[in-house]
């Protein structure tokens, strides 16, 4: 009497064979269950398993009859699949051919020591990849130097080309973020000063924060999230596809190609970005002081220019070429690291935007205290 | 003509496809038959990409029918090409492995998607896949940038094939392999259409492929399929391009060594 097993495969079992009739493939053979099988020709001594009837299995049927095979035999018995067609049966055949070796290690635990092991490694990993970096840094100062005793080899068709995506595309978003730090800072110092009735003080305020820190920070920082991620992605899109060995073959140096450029014009623009940044944040502020305390454009004005040294303006400016060179390095850096796979591109995409706004951090932090130190 | 129609597994009427006034397809018509060979050759460009592309429903044609088990490929609910795409299996020019999975996890991709198995068996099954295209063992777990072209090719192979499909398209899938790997994929195409009884649509511009596994084959030329017959058909086809193609000396090579090999 046929049981049905599965809505489109019957089981019976009768003189020790163990039929099979219906379809098995590979949307059956996941609901089956070869215990429950095994468990009914159990008591029968089956020695036959018979799928005349199957009219239809795949290679995860022909797995599974092996699977069911094995498993017998495991346990001491045997069993011979009869009935087959000759298609069938060289599916059967080609899937054992095909098995999973038996002598298959299995993959080994990892033990504590492994896992200090591999921290060992990042750690060893990380250090190199810092030397890398210096000397890829290296390697692009000396050829930038290098084009500046033979300035023909500058590509200025492409120079220009990253000026104008780095730097003018850049103006209306550095230009409106500036703004709105002036607004907010006139806003929030207003509040504080009002207190002291030291209102006009905010001038000071906005004009030290915003040339000295925050007009050029902010800004690198929003090219660094701009530019360096698209230096990376496009640099490493060309890796991908070999573009940048197929240079190599053909002569062509890619740091002068692809990577001075890039950085040339990031620090011709950054610090003009930084200039508008600083006119804009100027801008904001004054208009919200105007506005939340009365201080008019003109007192604004006479104040800025006798009461804020013009070397706050200066630090801020010495610092854009340095942001700049960072950005710069360490996106087409990055970009040159991309492995054959499109995940690795968009792992180092985001590893160049947070690397190099971590630098330029850092690298302020250090300014500020250079700074201090030389007293300006 | 019920039984004639049962045999036609692809049918392609009238396709007309264009890239903006680029025409590349123009009234191109074309059956295939189930559980055969059939080749597509023609020059670059000719659209052969475009063709494969069109009949499992990458590209949407501007005119003309196309119907795949006797089920159009357009005008079909999402459902309903759910189904009908779990029963081909399409292996593209390049590979288009998915870089950041393993070569199995690649083959295990469609069986995850389309079915509900357990994961151990769905890697079991995966792995045989993986065997059964001659990869060796250390390959199933390396990723598709660390192989080479013509293990990419086995790979891309495997993940067509993963869910046993009743058509493969494989896109040349031949070139740029060695001649002896070249003649050996065609053994693996041949012995595997017969094992899984295939129905393969074969675009290739390999000769020797057409001699040794093809059952029929369909030059597209003019922006149509301009002749379809098996090679022996061929030779009579009186077209500049046909002449060309099937008469220029690398054809007589692939001819006198099918022969040769024939006899042996
Ligand atoms: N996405 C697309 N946009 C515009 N034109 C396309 C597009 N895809 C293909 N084409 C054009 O369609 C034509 C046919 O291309 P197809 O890729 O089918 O050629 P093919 O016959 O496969 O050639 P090959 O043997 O070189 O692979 C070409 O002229 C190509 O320029
Ligand atoms: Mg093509």
């Amino acid at each position: 009497m046929p049981k049905s097993i599965n809505g489109s495969v019957q089981l019976s079992v009768a003189d020790a064979r163990l039929t099979l009739t219906g379809r098995l493939d590979i949307g059956v053979v996941g609901r089956l269950d070869p215990h429950a099988i095994l468990a009914q020709g159990q008591g029968q001594g089956v020695s036959v398993l018979d799928i005349a009837g199957l009219s239809q299995i795949d290679t995860a049927g022909a797995w599974f009859l092996l699977d069911l095979e094995r498993r017998i035999a495991t346990r001491g018995g045997s069993i011979a699949i009869e009935g087959a067609s000759a298609v069938q049966a060289q599916l059967i055949e080609r899937v054992r051919a095909n098995l999973a070796p038996d002598d298959i290690p299995p993959p080994p635990r990892k033990s504590p020591v492994d896992h200090l092991e591999e921290f060992g490694r990042k750690t060893a990993s990380a250090g190199r990849k810092s030397v890398e970096l210096i000397s890829f840094l290296g390697q692009t100062v000396a050829t930038i130097a290098g084009i500046v005793v033979h300035p023909k080899r500058l590509r200025l068709t492409s120079l220009v080309h990253h000026c104008q995506e780095v730097g003018l595309n850049a103006v209306p978003i550095v230009a409106l973020m500036a703004f709105l730090i002036g607004v907010v800072l006139a806003f929030q110092g207003s509040a504080q000063l009002r207190q002291f009735g030291a209102e006009v003080f905010v001038v000071d305020l906005i004009a030290i924060s915003i040339l000295r820190e925050l007009g050029i920070l902010l800004t690198a920082i929003i090219v660094a999230g701009r530019s360096g991620s698209a230096f990376t992605a496009a640099i490493g899109s060309m890796k991908m596809r070999e573009e940048i060995d197929a240079m190599r073959t053909l002569g062509l140096d890619p740091v002068t190609i692809l990577v001075v450029p890039r950085v040339l014009a990031l620090m011709i623009m950054l610090p003009a970005l930084g200039l508008i940044a600083d006119v804009s944040g100027l801008v904001g502020g004054a208009l919200m002081s105007w506005i939340e305390l009365g201080v008019s454009p003109a007192v604004f004005q006479s104040r800025l220019v006798s009461n804020t040294d013009v070397w706050h303006f200066g630090v801020g400016m010495i610092k854009a070429p340095f942001f700049a060179l960072i950005i710069g390095i360490i996106g087409c850096y990055e970009g040159m690291m991309v492995g054959g796979d499109a995940e690795s591109l968009g792992r180092m995409t985001s590893t160049s935007v947070v690397l190099s706004i971590f630098m330029v951090i850092v690298m302020d932090a250090l300014f500020s205290i250079f700074f201090a130190v030389v007293g300006v | 003509m019920a039984a004639a129609d049962q045999d036609r597994i692809i049918r392609v009427r009238g396709l007309v496809t264009r890239f903006g006034s680029h025409v590349v397809h123009d009234g191109l018509d074309l059956d295939v038959r189930r559980g055969e060979i059939i080749g597509v050759v023609g020059g670059s460009g000719t659209g052969k990409s475009v063709l494969l592309r069109a009949i499992v429903g990458l590209l949407k044609p501007a005119e003309g029918r196309i119907e795949v088990f006797g089920q159009s490929v357009r005008d079909t609910s999402d459902a309903e090409y759910r189904a009908l795409r779990r029963r081909w299996g399409v292996m593209f020019q390049d590979g288009a492995l998915f870089s950041s999975l393993t070569v199995r996890q690649n083959v295990e991709a469609p069986m995850r998607e389309q079915l509900q198995l357990a994961p151990d068996l769905r890697e079991t099954l995966a792995a045989i896949k993986v065997r059964m295209v001659g990869l060796p063992e250390n390959a199933q777990d390396k990723y598709p940038s660390e192989l080479s072209g013509g293990m990419r090719k086995r790979a891309g192979f495997a993940r067509a094939i993963a869910l046993d499909p009743e058509i493969v398209f494989l896109d040349e899938p031949t070139a740029g392999l060695d001649p002896i790997g070249a003649a050996a994929f065609d053994i693996l195409i041949k012995q595997l259409q017969n094992a899984l009884g295939l129905t393969v649509f074969l675009v290739t511009h390999d000769l020797d492929s057409l001699h040794a596994i093809c059952d029929r084959v369909a030059v597209l030329a003019d922006r149509r399929v301009l002749a379809v017959g098996t090679m022996a058909d061929m030779l009579e086809v009186d077209h500049p391009w046909v002449r060309e193609y099937f008469h220029g000396p690398r054809a007589r090579a692939a001819l006198a060594s099918s022969v040769t090999e024939g006899a042996a």
